[in-house]
């Protein structure tokens, strides 16, 4: 849990308010963890693969896209293991049948809502959604695409935004206002009619907030965030920066 | 009573087609059309795109022939930057064009239609195929294969991927041209020398047998059109457009590709998805010309290669004027093959394709875009128009198939005067109507790829459309 700044200062000195250290079971196997981690990341420092897409090591948890949902013991429904925190005793199962094949449905889904078209993508071959295609089997897409029609903003001087191409993530909504602290993306509108907009839903390039840093197109999953004048198969992101990036910056406030 | 006999659909060509030929009261062939039947969309969907985009989009035209999709969209894009593209870059376009052609050329030539011409157009259909010539000409198909292979690891040695590849970008190309692909690509040359000498040798020692498909497969006048560079010789991808008439006179000084609009038009009819590109200050259809292997090598001064050379001046001996029979698209795809290999050989051996400035960084700087190349089966336009955000706002292509849509469409009229007799259609007839299409190597702006198709069918109506006889074979 995070506290307001003051508090928190307080709240990490483990000898004020110790962390309780927990212990309990993924796929069978017995694993111990601090209360106030997710199940996703005790996973993973198990070596325990579960496949995400709006998460990205650096950036605030945000539970959109639903891919990391996992099994656990005595609940009906499947829990979003990145923003699920363990409990002593738990039993969380990450590969049955079950899970898998509503993550193959949800990722249909993410295809079906806009118009992923990787042979002309700028981020072909070095696509999250395409890469998570051949990690989690999928070989078609069972449901009806909406085609709808969305637009390209390629207004700002060095980037363009390609809304065919966006998951809703919101990792750029993310980066912007933890990381570079601008704020210019957010999101409006509801359901499938959500998009990621700039500012006050103006052009991207007349954004007055927008710094022009990049982050969120070096953060972006697809290609819906990519630099102009790359062509298709052209956009590789870098993205190792953010956790030596977020450390600093948490080192500057305290 | 008057009969339409339908073809459909029209086989071992690229993409899908039909004919029908309509028969007078007295059983004469009165009329002839080619259909197009496919739609596809690509100038509309592509509005609203980023233009740096289009080279990889438009390449998904055809899988035949992205190649010359990307390097047309690419010379468009590269007005739209406004910038001069690096002279290596050039050579490397060229030489990847050199794959294409090579690649395209067998495969129309071996693949599609060697199956005609070494077993005849009257041999068993379910014999007359790339199968059937693998087993009475194991030598000649396998050469066809090899020359394809040939083609087809030039474009993956410079490109990274034998279709659809995503290397020639606006600006240039996307890569340099690795030391030890030049090496291969340098030993791969002397089989293809040795193949291409060999059919050259066997089709001229079968053209007597074909004499009378050479006097009806689109044996006419027209005019003909094709690239040529500053000497006047045979070029596939810069340079001027030139065209002559029938006799082999030039009827204009050769035109300035950019201003395409101002002597080409195009004609929509109601029966065809597939546009009528004339000669402007004609009029339609008397602006009636052909575009394509024959076409370039009736139009340019000589070819510019030694070997090339030789072959087109023995071309140009068939007739006083220009080649006018169709037929002969075969024997000029022959000789663009030499000329490919023997210009691959020269820009191989030129040090400056290892060169690593390949590309010019730009944004856009102007609106508006042409780029025009010589695709293997003709001349190939792209012209865009895009916004001050770079987005795609306008779009048109002519492609290659399309300047000689009036031509095939006479063609298949002259073919079925000669050999419908009566309202039965024989199977005599039926091929060399396909030989004549084939002859073009119509690629019908699609990806599919049938090399036969068990049914092909054909259909004799009644004027109220009811069927009154047909054929399937």
């Amino acid at each position: 849990m995070r506290y307001p700044a003051f508090l928190q200062k307080i709240a990490d000195r483990a000898d004020v308010q110790p962390v309780r250290v927990l212990t309990f079971t993924i796929d069978g196997r017995m694993v111990s963890a601090r209360e106030d981690e997710t199940i996703l990341s005790v996973a993973r420092e198990n070596g325990i693969s579960i496949p995400t897409l709006c998460h990205l090591d650096g950036l605030s948890e945000r539970g959109a896209c639903r891919l990391c949902i996992v099994e656990i013991k005595g609940s009906a429904k499947l829990s979003p293991s990145c923003v699920t925190l363990p409990r002593q005793d738990m039993e969380v199962i990450t590969n049955s049948e079950r899970v898998m094949d509503y993550r193959r449905k949800i990722l249909e889904l993410l295809f079906t809502e806009r118009n992923h078209i990787c042979s002309v993508c700028v981020s072909n071959g070095h696509c999250d959604l395409q890469a998570l295609t051949a990690e989690l089997g999928m070989t078609h897409v069972h449901y009806d695409y909406l085609h709808t029609k969305q637009v390209v903003d390629a207004s700002h001087e060095r980037f363009s935004v390609d809304h065919n191409r966006c998951v809703l993530c919101q990792r750029c909504v993310r980066v912007c206002d933890e990381i570079e602290g601008a704020h210019t993306w957010d999101v409006m509108g509801r359901g499938h009619l959500s998009k990621v907009i700039t500012d006050l839903n103006q052009p991207w390039g007349e954004s007055i907030t927008c710094t022009g840093c990049g982050k969120c197109v070096q953060v972006c999953p697809t290609g819906a965030l990519s630099e102009k004048g790359k062509s298709v198969a052209e956009m590789t992101k870098k993205r190792q920066f953010l956790p030596y990036l977020k450390l600093m910056r948490g080192a500057e406030i305290t | 009573m008057s009969h339409t006999i339908q073809i459909k659909p029209i086989t071992r060509i690229e993409g899908h087609g039909k004919v029908t030929v309509t028969l007078d009261d007295s059983g004469l062939v009165s009329d002839a059309k080619f259909h197009v039947t496919q739609f596809r969309g690509f100038e509309k969907f592509c509005e609203g795109r980023p233009f740096y985009e289009m080279p990889s989009l438009v390449e998904r035209i055809c899988g035949i022939c992205p190649v010359s999709h990307s390097i047309a969209s690419a010379k468009a894009c590269d007005s739209i930057l406004g910038v001069r593209v690096p002279t290596p870059a050039k050579k490397l376009r060229r030489l990847l064009n050199c794959g294409t052609f090579i690649q395209s050329h067998a495969l129309s030539f071996f693949h599609l239609s060697a199956p005609d011409l070494a077993l005849g157009f009257n041999a068993d259909p379910a014999e007359r195929n790339i199968v059937g010539l693998l087993k009475s000409y194991p030598a000649l198909a396998m050469d066809g294969i090899q020359l394809r292979k040939i083609g087809q690891q030039i474009i993956e040695s410079c490109a990274g991927k034998r279709i659809h590849p995503a290397w020639v970008v606006p600006g240039g190309v996307n890569n340099p041209l690795p030391e030890e692909n030049r090496d291969f690509l340098l030993s791969l040359i002397p089989e293809g020398y040795k193949i291409i000498r060999r059919t050259l040798d066997w089709f001229k020692g079968l053209l007597d047998n074909y004499r009378e498909e050479i006097r009806t497969f689109a044996n006419f006048p027209t005019l003909f059109t094709g690239l040529v560079n500053s000497e006047g010789n045979l070029e596939h991808i810069e340079g001027k457009q030139r065209f002559l008439d029938s006799k082999g006179l030039l009827i204009h000084e050769d035109f300035d590709t950019d201003k395409y609009q101002e002597y080409l038009a195009e004609y929509t009819e109601h029966w065809s998805y597939l546009k009528s590109p004339y000669f402007k200050s004609l009029g339609y259809p008397d602006g009636i010309y052909r575009s394509g292997p024959a076409a370039r090598l009736n139009v340019c001064d000589s070819c510019g290669t030694p070997q090339a050379d030789q072959e087109w001046a023995e071309f140009k001996g068939l007739e006083r004027g220009p080649v006018l029979s169709s037929f002969y698209n075969h024997y000029a795809r022959l000789i663009e093959i030499l000329f490919s290999l023997e210009l691959m050989e020269y820009l191989l051996k030129d040090a400056e394709i290892l060169s690593s400035h390949v590309r010019s960084i730009a944004r856009n700087n102007e609106f508006e875009g042409v780029g025009v190349v010589e695709a293997p089966r003709g001349l190939l336009i792209h012209h865009y128009k895009v916004d001050e955000q770079g987005l795609i706002t306008w779009a048109n292509m002519i492609v290659a198939t399309g300047h000689n849509n009036l031509a095939i469409n006479r063609g298949i009229l002259q073919v079925a005067r000669r050999f419908i007799r009566g309202d039965k259609i024989t199977e005599e007839a039926m091929n060399r109507i396909e030989g004549l299409i084939r002859s073009f190597d119509p690629c019908l702006s699609c990806s599919t790829h049938a090399i036969w198709s068990p049914k092909f069918r054909v259909d004799i109506l009644s004027p109220d459309g009811t069927i009154l006889d047909s054929m399937i074979s």
